[in-house]
């Protein structure tokens, strides 16, 4: 964060205690707004947020900024639902300007079974509460007359879902609100503190060890974002996350309005437009696991030409920045959240390719679960424990471009 | 450039032809069986830096082979 931004956020860092009732690893999103929710939900403010670089600077600085509720399962769907209305509202709760504009997402299918798909998220999401109908080529013409629906004759538009609710937020402005928040209820978020071990006796972890030295903590939550695993490990604790780098890129300024945020399952590739104007695109993860986050000339390549077919003016536009992140990728493309085998340790991970959406609502939630000690209704269906009891969450729906 | 992967059957092919498996090691200290069964269907190492994984020829020979790769750096060590 620069000098400028942190005068327009108030942000102010302590020195580190001895100890805290709770100790979040990982100051992104999800990290910031459980410390945010604790504090103004439930009055816990004896919080520490430990960032091992600066908060907002490893996935939270690196998604597509996203928000959307049009999933494949009921759970889900209620779930994200919850976040979508929290995205809302959060401008008002907090006074800051997150740059949150509603645009609606189109889900476009060129085959008869993507077809199938969002006409089965349409009729799904209505019925769980979140704004998605089926459109047809016409209304998709409708709604983005920018759309060639023949999409250069190789793979006709047959129709679609179109999620009414669907918006973007600038990711830096919501991370550095729910850090404000989070401060000026008490809470303390340590940058530069890096995790290197948990103090543990028996089953149940009693602290965390740090590059800064060791802290106590009656409860640890895990919201580490691509090294997961790693941290799981320090409790001994095997999770089934596989790590996958995700790859962006923008285009350089594009002088109209581009509104909706244009995804195809068939196509492999989503695009929108950020508030700077420039074009947002990407594409699937990587298909090897790695934790590197070096971005490539292939992706550029391969995604701009089947964006290319779709919104013929992208290829005037010339490619500005390109970026990769880690993507948690879990075997159902769900969240895992909540209790651990190990005592007074919480995992909040699974976030693959859909954590920026859930940034208020997986913050509200675990807060709840930290302050009440009983998994809430609307994360229960994602504990870890669904693998062995054979209750994974597969979700068709889950990404727009798997 | 993407990754290339040295396949026995086929040379030098670019990684898009592949895809990926990993071995599983399902720890020793894990003694319940239906724990081991779990741990066997979901649970991955998932490690940064040196490991050895398998991949599939799913466009060339259709044999799998074992790689010795940098999680880390993202390249292929042997």
């Amino acid at each position: 964060m620069n000098e400028f931004m942190e005068k327009q956020v108030k942000l102010s860092w302590h020195a580190p205690k001895k100890g805290y009732d709770v100790v979040i690893i990982g100051g992104g999103g999800h990290g910031l707004s459980t410390a945010y929710h604790l504090a103004k939900r439930h009055g816990i403010s004896n919080v520490a947020v430990l960032e091992r670089s600066y908060i907002g600077g490893g996935n939270s600085g690196r998604n597509t900024t996203i928000i959307r509720a049009d999933y494949g399962i009921p759970e889900a769907v209620k779930f994200y639902q919850r976040s979508v209305e929290l995205y809302q509202r959060l401008e008002e709760e907090t006074g800051r300007w997150i740059m949150h504009k509603t645009k609606g997402m189109l889900k476009l299918a060129h085959s008869e079974a993507s077809l199938k798909t969002e006409r089965a998220r349409a009729l799904m999401n209505q019925a769980f509460g979140s704004d998605t109908v089926f459109v047809t080529p016409d209304e998709v013409k409708e709604i983005c007359p920018q759309i060639d629906l023949t999409c250069g004759g190789t793979l006709p538009v047959l129709g679609g879902s179109y999620h009414r609710t669907g918006a973007t937020a600038r990711h830096d402005r919501v991370n550095w609100t729910l850090a404000e928040g989070a401060l000026q209820e008490g809470a303390h978020i340590h940058q530069n503190t890096e995790v290197t071990g948990l103090i543990m006796k028996d089953n149940k972890v009693l602290g965390v060890k740090t590059n800064q030295g060791d802290i106590e903590a009656g409860v640890v939550i895990s919201n580490a974002g691509g090294h997961v695993s790693t941290v799981c490990g320090m409790a001994g604790l095997r999770i089934p996350i596989r790590t996958h780098p995700l790859q962006a890129y923008v285009t350089n300024h594009f002088a109209q309005t581009f509104d909706p945020i244009v995804a195809s399952s068939d196509l492999l590739f989503y695009v929108s437009q950020t508030a700077r104007g420039e074009m947002l695109m990407g594409a699937e993860i990587d298909r090897q696991p790695s934790y590197n986050r070096r971005s490539g000339f292939d992706l550029l390549q391969s995604c701009s030409y089947r964006a290319g077919l779709l919104l013929p003016f992208l290829k005037s536009l010339r490619i500005n920045r390109q970026w990769a992140g880690s993507c948690d990728m879990s075997p159902d493309y769900s969240p895992i959240m909540g209790k651990t085998p190990v005592e007074n340790f919480l995992i909040n991970t699974g976030w693959g390719t859909w954590g920026f959406k859930a940034i208020p609502v997986s913050g509200e939630q675990m807060a709840k679960l930290v302050a009440t000690g009983k998994t809430p209704d609307l994360i229960a269906p994602f504990s870890l424990d669904r693998f062995a009891r054979d209750r994974t969450m597969a979700d068709r729906g889950s990404a727009g471009t798997h | 450039m993407s990754l290339q992967i040295t396949c026995p059957h086929c040379g030098t092919r670019p990684i898009e032809e592949f895809t990926y498996g990993e071995i599983p090691h399902v720890p020793e200290t894990l003694t319940d069986l239906d724990a081991r069964d779990v741990d066997r269907a979901f649970m991955l190492a998932n490690p940064e830096g040196e490991t050895t994984e398998a991949w599939f020829h799913v466009y060339g020979c259709r044999r799998w082979l074992k790689l010795k790769r940098d999680t880390k750096l993202d390249r292929i060590v042997e």
